[in-house]
């Protein structure tokens, strides 16, 4: 089985190397023969999609038929763990992750070389220019991180085990849709890359790439949200995100992908930031290496890394080489990049892009600089230090706060130039509304005075909460405006209003989903916890909670023995849940793990619900009663929804346009106007 | 569903001994000088600092499963409070004493090293940690308005003869028109 694997990786390398080569010449000449050699580089493209599949499938073949002679499986799967998890095997470990990475860019190659007749020579480039990185990655498979590679000596007869934290159903979900949108990244990289050096006229190219760079910043979202959520779900500690820096590398592309979402808008409307947009697509694939090349070279310790290996020295070299070569033909080709249309106003849809893009790179920086610090630390000290979550929270948050201002005011501001009036007109609602919003906060007992934490949180709601009266606001705006001219109601009026510009309503959908997302996160200053050890009948109060311990008990599978208790939540007298916090030992691995429970409160708060988390944390050994440590988590859930509400605003923002409103023609036909232009 | 023995299971009893043993020192802290101050101090402080362990958390929030550092180092840290006496401002004394918060941190270097801290401390090379996000931020402010003000001086391209562009409030009109008619 490993042979059949290591021959497809090398055939797969064979391919793809024939496809960048030889698709490279082709791009040297213009006759019929280099069309045909053109042709049979894009085929080959194809053919290491079936070859990197063959590899993959081999691999997940051999963790199901629990073939240990392959070290990889060996060290990543046993006979007793779970069908779903040994299909996770595949990107459990630093080699197989690897192939999958290869895998998918191999996948999205497949279905860019298919689509070539959009724009064949553009194509010819992109492919090309993913050929080039695909040809690396196999490189690294086929002589430094070989998924394939044999045990020696005596066959064992059962397999180490899978790490037990990454035995949750979200594992076999979170790392395919964070690997997606890294490797998605290098799809619009291509195009760009591609665009610049054939000095591609127009931004048709920003056109064709606009649906992949949307998928793939989904897909990126996604991914690092159900991070997030794993890290809650699993590790017991209470919260979702502790700035670890495998965390911040899956942060870093997505902020400058979201950038560079909103300034491309400015290159198809006016012309405008054409070196940037270059720039900020070259820095987003950059970052998606960097991240890659994080969790393997072991340059930083993180709890997410993959086991120290020499293959970040790989990566540095391509990083490095993609720099050099970004970088000559931005300078190379920079008179093609020229902007066609100047600035008109500070108060304009422009500006507000390009302070956008500058925060959502400062935060990019702050979190890139706060990673690496403790490497130039120990080079310039000859100690290391910690930048751990007090720093980030301290620097990041206030950049953060005043990104989140213009997301709120940007779409209130037009293209070009916004009027005084129109700007007092549009903002008077959302401005009353987010104000209101602050002052319930106090009366409520927030006092934002006393703590930084409780201002940083008052701040967020009222900037949340000016997010979405924007976007409720625009959404009642245009949706009157069609309601009046075509006799529908409110709602439908508002669903036909957004088919008829998706991308500029589907944005304003994200940006609603994101202030939720600011809303879960600004609970945390009021975050509570307490530890109990609990026998039965034991209580522990917990705000308006009061949790009673019914019953312990154990049990045995044959992957993991397990204990957990069984805990009765009450709230004002009457039992609303009951809770089963749980610790595991798995068995192969020898390792325990706690699992926490967690209890959102949609029935009883629904807008203030708050997560009952409870963590067994083990045994006292003496009096062999379960130790519980109880979290109240007020906001959370809000997180995880304001996830779903991005991803429907992304949907809805890939979906087509309608062409043309179709007014009710009462009065002489006159020409039919176009809504939503200004998005 | 078997019985399984809790011996199967490596729990350390050492870190819920000293658990009980360091709410012991708490509920004497309570006692004696007001908890208050001290759950204050001992939430601070042991939000600042990591837990030793490598598990990249902080020491108050480190829970992973057989860490053996987090319970010791917190009970560390409530004896310190406790055998410092109250107050306890950065820098400064709470009274007759009382062991500031840096020099409790201090300690806590001397036994676990400088990254048991959770974040560069303000002295020597660690405040560029601290100035450099800013001063990109203003660098980047800065590098933002100067692009606007110079694409807005940058001069308007030459029009064919018998077109003008129509410039102020003749403009603000034919804006105020458009939005209007279009109502978007």
């Amino acid at each position: 089985m490993s042979q059949i694997g290591s021959f497809a990786l090398m055939l797969a390398l064979g391919l793809s190397a024939y496809s960048f080569l030889a698709g490279l010449v082709a791009l040297f000449g213009k006759d019929a023969a280099s069309a045909r050699l053109g042709e049979t580089a894009r085929r080959a493209g194809i053919a290491t999609f079936a070859a990197v599949l063959l590899a993959g499938i081999v691999l997940v073949a051999a963790a199901f038929n629990d073939d240990f002679s392959i070290a990889y499986i060996f060290h990543h799967s046993n006979r007793e763990l779970p069908l779903a998890y040994k299909f996770a095997v595949l990107w459990s470990g630093q080699e197989g992750s690897l192939l999958f990475w290869s895998l998918l860019l191999a996948g999205y190659g497949f279905v860019l070389r298919l689509r070539y007749k959009t724009d064949h020579r553009l194509f010819a480039y992109a492919s090309m220019i993913i050929a080039s990185v695909q040809v690396f990655f196999l490189l690294i498979l086929n002589f430094a991180a070989r998924p394939f590679g044999v045990m020696q000596g005596p066959l064992p007869a059962d397999g180490t085990g899978l790490n037990p934290l990454l035995q949750y159903p979200e594992m076999v979900i979170h790392p395919p849709m964070l690997y997606l949108g890294y490797v998605g990244f290098t799809v619009p990289f291509a195009f760009a890359l591609g665009a610049l050096i054939m000095k591609y006229p127009g931004e048709k190219w920003i056109h064709i790439t606009r649906r992949w760079t949307m998928v793939t910043w989904c897909f990126l979202t996604i991914g690092v949200f159900l991070g997030a959520h794993w890290a809650y779900a699993v590790l017991g500690w209470g919260g979702y995100w502790g700035w670890d820096p495998v965390e911040n590398a899956s942060l870093m592309p997505w902020l400058t992908g979201t950038a560079f979402l909103h300034s491309v808008m400015m290159q198809e409307k006016r012309g405008m930031l054409k070196v940037w947009n270059m720039a900020l697509i070259f820095a987003t694939f950059l970052l998606s290496m960097l991240g890659t090349f994080l969790t393997r070279s072991g340059v930083i310790s993180s709890v997410h890394a993959f086991a120290q290996s020499s293959i970040g020295t790989w990566f540095l070299v391509f990083i490095g080489l993609t720099i050099a070569v970004c970088t000559y033909f931005l300078v190379l080709n920079r008179a093609h990049l020229k902007s066609e249309h100047k600035l008109e106003s500070l108060a304009s849809r422009e500006s507000s892009f390009l302070f956008n893009n500058l925060l959502l790179l400062v935060v990019c920086f702050t979190i890139l600089w706060g990673t690496f610090f403790p490497i130039l630390s120990e080079f310039v000290q000859g100690h290391k230090v910690t930048v751990g979550p007090p720093f980030f929270n301290r620097v990041a948050i206030p950049v953060a706060l005043l990104l989140l201002l213009l997301t709120a005011v940007g779409p209130l501001l037009a293209w070009r130039k916004t009027s005084l009036e129109s700007l007092k007109r549009n903002f008077l609602f959302p401005a009353v509304g987010s104000i209101a919003v602050g002052g319930m906060m106090i009366l409520f007992g927030v006092r934002p005075w006393e703590d930084p934490s409780y201002f940083y949180a008052t701040m967020a709601a009222v900037l949340a909460a000016l997010v979405i009266f924007t976007v409720i606001s625009e959404f009642l705006r245009g949706g009157r405006v069609i309601a009046g001219k075509t006799d529908q109601n409110l709602v439908s009026a508002m669903v036909q209003l957004c088919h008829r510009n998706t991308r500029r309503y589907g944005g304003y959908i994200v940006h609603f989903g994101v202030a939720l997302v600011i809303i879960g996160i600004l609970g945390t200053p009021f975050n509570k916890e307490v530890e109990k050890e609990m026998g039965f009948g034991d209580q522990i109060n917990i705000g308006p909670y009061t949790l009673v311990c019914q019953s312990y008990t154990q049990d045995d599978n044959p992957n993991y023995g397990n204990e957990w208790a069984i805990i009765n939540v009450f709230r004002g007298g009457k039992q609303i849940t009951t809770m089963y916090p749980e610790r595991r030992f798995y068995k192969a691995s020898q390792q325990p793990q706690t699992l926490p429970r967690i209890y959102p409160s949609f029935r009883e708060d629904l807008f203030l619900v708050t997560d009952v988390y409870l963590v067994y944390e083990g045994k006292n050994e003496t009096t062999g009663r379960p130790i519980i440590k109880a979290h109240l988590n007020p906001l959370v859930p809000w997180i995880w929804i304001g996830l779903i509400i991005m991803v429907f605003g992304t949907i809805v923002a890939l979906v087509p346009n309608a062409a043309v409103v179709r007014v009710a023609a009462t009065t002489p036909v006159r020409e039919p106007a176009h809504v939503g232009a200004g998005d | 569903m078997r019985t399984v023995s809790s011996s199967q299971y490596p729990i350390t009893s050492n870190p819920v001994r000293r658990w009980l043993q360091a709410a012991g020192l708490a509920l004497a802290v309570v006692i004696l000088m007001g908890a208050s101050d001290t759950d204050t101090r001992f939430k601070d402080l042991g939000h600042r600092m990591m837990c030793a362990c490598g598990c990249g958390q902080i020491l108050l929030e480190c829970n992973h499963v057989g860490c053996t550092y987090s319970d010791k180092m917190r009970d560390q840290l409530m004896a310190a409070l406790i055998r410092g006496g109250g107050g306890g401002e950065s820098g400064g004394s709470g009274g007759s004493g009382a062991i500031s918060d840096d020099l409790i941190l201090q300690g806590f270097v001397q036994e676990y090293g400088p990254t048991v801290i959770a974040a560069p401390t303000a002295t020597g090379f660690n405040r560029v940690a601290w100035i450099m996000p800013f001063a990109a931020l203003a660098f980047g402010i800065a590098f933002v308005v100067y692009v606007v003000r110079s694409w807005k001086n940058r001069p308007t391209p030459a029009l064919a003869d018998g077109i003008v562009i129509p410039h102020g409030s003749e403009l603000d009109e034919l804006r105020r028109r458009a939005r209007k008619e279009t109502d978007l």
